[in-house]
Order: structure tokens, then sequence, then C-alpha cells
């Protein structure tokens, strides 16, 4: 435990990087997965007839390994050629999933008869989903963004395999020279950034949970 | 400018002619399932007409033909005098008020915001909208101190029921439509916004549609009640008229309604 510690102040610089390195991979992936994952979320809402192709392409992004989803990018020619933007699409497309999800349900959530009151009234569509559906579903992709965040953040740990940087290169190093400090010089800040995301996250979406009545 | 007599004939002609007609109005869903058949009525400028019938016989659907909720699968449709498809749907229902029995407040808007929502719409000066606001909620019975910043999950169902009409009222609408505006609510609240309804100034020169299957609200606030019965209008009566109709479905309201008085007078 001491020599952990020790190992952690001798190292802090580097771990201090790493864990940047890692917060800005995750930060980017995310800025794109939500401004791709919500609108996506509404139109899957809006137009059921697009919610099978989206949902699917979507679910098969999340059910590709993550190693193996990164090999593909490789060749793709604007991503391969360098590792940070590799690692930043792979994550946002693992980020999707959930951010759709949870749009599109928050939606089809909203009371039917807000939503009915709220076109006899005479709001237009885009002003019944500024006003009415988005405000009202906010919590619920709130929600979504938060799963995806700790999700990214996990498997932000194998961005460095492709080179990317990040809190992974200490665990892949660990693991080639069989030292557990230098794992854990990884895995525990990683951690700790899951817990701290999903405990910000998770204050947020209290501040904007609707009440129901 | 000369006194023109014909000027007053005209007038008096021109306060009869209908707000709303329906001709024949048909509607059927896309499976073929037909919820109106043939429907004509003509609803008078200032009255209020009741559509009674039961659950499923086709008055909400009328209703929500009239405001452009749904598109008409035959018929005609004149708002004033025109056809709804040649309305701006959005014009077209701001010029109505539309009260529903979920009533469908926003939960995320207080009292003022939801009852000023057409008005902010339709973007009124800030202090005619709080003027407004003020003076609908007098009208409603709800106090501004309490009320006007508190969450309609902060409200009783009347509370709730009476913001939802002074919202439907907000921009002055000269065409009311009201599907069981009072359907949620326990027999005293109900009897309690029907007497108080029955008495608002504001709505004695509106034309209100205002669907029903209480043959008791129907009888109090109808100047014509149309009975409905399985997508059809099966007679049309004044309030008089009704209690002495011999059509079946409407005999067996007045039948059901004396039950009920009977029922009261038993020892």
């Amino acid at each position: 435990m001491t020599d952990l510690l020790q190992f952690f102040s001798r190292h802090h610089r580097e771990i201090l990087q790493g864990t940047l390195e890692h917060i800005w991979l995750v930060g980017i992936a995310m800025l794109l997965a939500v401004g791709v994952g919500v609108p996506l979320g509404i139109v899957v809402a809006k137009r059921p007839w697009l919610s099978k192709p989206i949902l699917g392409g979507a679910n098969i992004a999340e059910t590709i390994p993550s190693l193996a989803l990164f090999g593909f990018l490789l060749p793709v020619p604007w991503l391969g050629g360098r590792a940070d933007r590799l690692a930043i699409t792979a994550l946002a497309l693992y980020a999707l999933l959930p951010i759709i999800r949870n749009t599109s349900a928050g939606i089809a959530h909203v009371d039917s008869a807000v939503r009915d009151a709220a076109r006899g009234m005479g709001m237009t569509e885009r002003q019944i989903l500024l006003q009415v559906e988005l405000p009202l579903s906010f919590s619920t992709i709130l929600a979504g963004i938060r799963i995806a965040t700790v999700l990214t953040i996990g498997i932000a740990t194998i961005a460095a395999a492709v080179g990317a940087g990040g809190l992974g290169e200490f665990i892949f190093r660990g693991l080639a020279m069989v030292n557990n400090q230098l794992i854990l010089a990884g895995a525990i800040p990683a951690a700790l950034l899951a817990l701290g995301a999903d405990f910000l996250l998770s204050l947020l979406e209290r501040r904007f949970r609707p009440v129901r009545t | 400018m000369t006194n023109n007599p014909s000027d007053s004939t005209f007038q008096a002609n021109d306060a009869g002619s209908p707000a709303i007609e329906l001709r024949n109005v048909s509607y059927q869903l896309p499976d073929g399932r037909a919820l109106l058949r043939n429907l004509n009525i003509s609803v008078t400028s200032g009255e209020t007409l009741v559509l009674l019938g039961r659950s499923g016989a086709g008055k909400s659907t009328a209703l929500k033909l009239i405001n452009r909720m749904l598109e008409l699968s035959a018929g005609t449709i004149l708002i004033d005098g025109k056809s709804t498809l040649d309305w701006d749907p959005i014009e077209l229902r701001r010029h109505i008020g539309y009260v529903i029995q979920e009533i469908g407040l926003f939960p995320h808007y207080t009292v003022e915001q939801n009852i000023s929502l057409v008005p902010r719409l339709e973007r009124w000066p800030a202090d005619r909208i709080r003027a407004r606001v003020t003076e609908l909620m007098k009208l409603v019975g709800l106090d501004t101190g309490e009320f006007l910043h508190r969450f309609p999950h902060q409200l009783s169902g009347g509370q709730r029921q009476r913001v939802g009409i002074a919202r439907a009222l907000a921009a002055d609408p000269p065409i009311l439509l009201m599907d069981e505006p009072f359907g949620a609510l326990d027999p005293l609240t109900r009897g309690e916004l029907q007497r108080e309804f029955q008495q608002l100034e504001q709505l004695i020169h509106k034309t209100i549609v205002l669907v029903t299957h209480h043959v008791g609200e129907a009888l109090l606030l109808g100047t014509r009640i149309g009975v409905m019965d399985a997508g059809v209008l099966v007679g049309i009566y004044s309030p008089k008229e009704f209690l002495t109709a011999t059509e079946p479905v409407a005999a067996a309201y007045v039948a059901n309604l004396r039950m009920y008085q009977r029922a009261e007078v038993k020892p």
C-alpha cells in the first residue's frame, strides 16, 4: 500500500498527464456523440420508419468488441492517420446507442395529453419539440449521457492500444511488464474519473427531473 | 349617411350565422373503421352546443376534426365560413380554445406560464400578458398571490381544470372546444365548476362545442344538445325538447336521469 502511494507520488506528473489525455479523449468523443445522438434520438421518436435502421446501426456498433472496432477503423483514410482521431471516433460510436435510445424514450414518454394540449393550443411542431418535449425529457437524455460517459471512460483505456494515449498507457505497459503498480496507476484514476462523472451527471439529472402530475 | 334599415337586418342575420358548420363529415381510421358517418351540424355564433353520447360515439373525434387535430376523410367543415382546409392549422387552433379532460397542463411550467402560453406564442407585450393572466385567474377563481407561481403538481384536480380553462381563454378565442372538461373531477367539484362556468360572462358571446357523457351537464350548459351514437348524430334538441325526445338513445339518457331523481325521493 505504501509502495503504491510512493509510486503514485513519484509519478504524479505522468499520471496527471495521462488523466488529462483521458479526459480529453472522452470529452471530445462525448461532445460528438451528444451532437449526433440527440438529433438521431429525436428522429427515432418522430419518424418511426427510421427508428429501425438508426437503432440497428447503433446496436451493431455497440456489439463490436472495442479492440476490434479500433482495428476496423484503422484502414479508414482520414481516421487511420492519427491515433487520437481514430480513438475519438470509435469512442463516440460506442456512446451513441445509450444517447439515441434515451432521447427517443424520453420524448416518447411525454404525456400524450400534454402533447395534445400543446397541438390544440396552436403550437408548431418545432415549438412543441423545443418548449415541451425536450425540456420534459431532459433528465432522461441526461441519464443516457451519464451511462454513455461512464462506459466511454472505461473503453477509452483501450485507446492506448492504438497509441492514442490516456490512462490505458499505464495499464498496457503494466500488463506487458507484469507490474501491478503500473496497472493500478491507470486503473485507479480511470475508476475515479468514472465515479466522479457519474456523480456529477446524476446531480444534474436530478436537478432537471420533471415532476409528474 | 342615411339610416338604412337593411343595415340592421344584415347585422341580425350576421349574429345568427353559423360559426362552425359540419357538412357530410366522415372520419375513418386507416384500417377502414368509420368513427364518424355523414355528420351535419351547424353551430350558431354564440351558442353552446353539447355533444352527448357514450364513450366511442365519435364526440371527441368530431372536436378534433374541427381544430384539425385530425384530418377529414370526407365532407367539409367551415369555420367562420371558411373551410378548415383553407385555414393555416396553427392559425385555426389559435382561433379556437381547446380544453381536454386530462387538462394537459405543462408540468414544467408554473400556473402563470401555462395560462400565458398562447399570448406568449402570439408575442403580446409583457405587461399586457401579465394583466391578462391576473384577469383570467380572477375569472376562474384562483388567487394570484397564492397560485401564480405554483406548478401543476401542487394543485388539486379542480384547480388544475380552472387553470386549463383560463389557458384556453387566454387569447380570447371566439370559439371554444371542450372535451369532457369536468370529467375527471369528483361530483361536488364538478358541480361547482359547472355552475361557475355557466355564469362566466366572458363566455356569453363565445361559440362553444362541449363534449360530455354526463346528461345533467348537457342540460345545464347546452343551448342545444346533439345526441351521438356509434358515429352518427341521432338527434339534436333544445334542452326542453330533449326531455321529451322519443329517439331511443336520447330517451335512454332521460330515463337514466329520472332514475337518479327517483332514487333521491325514496324514504
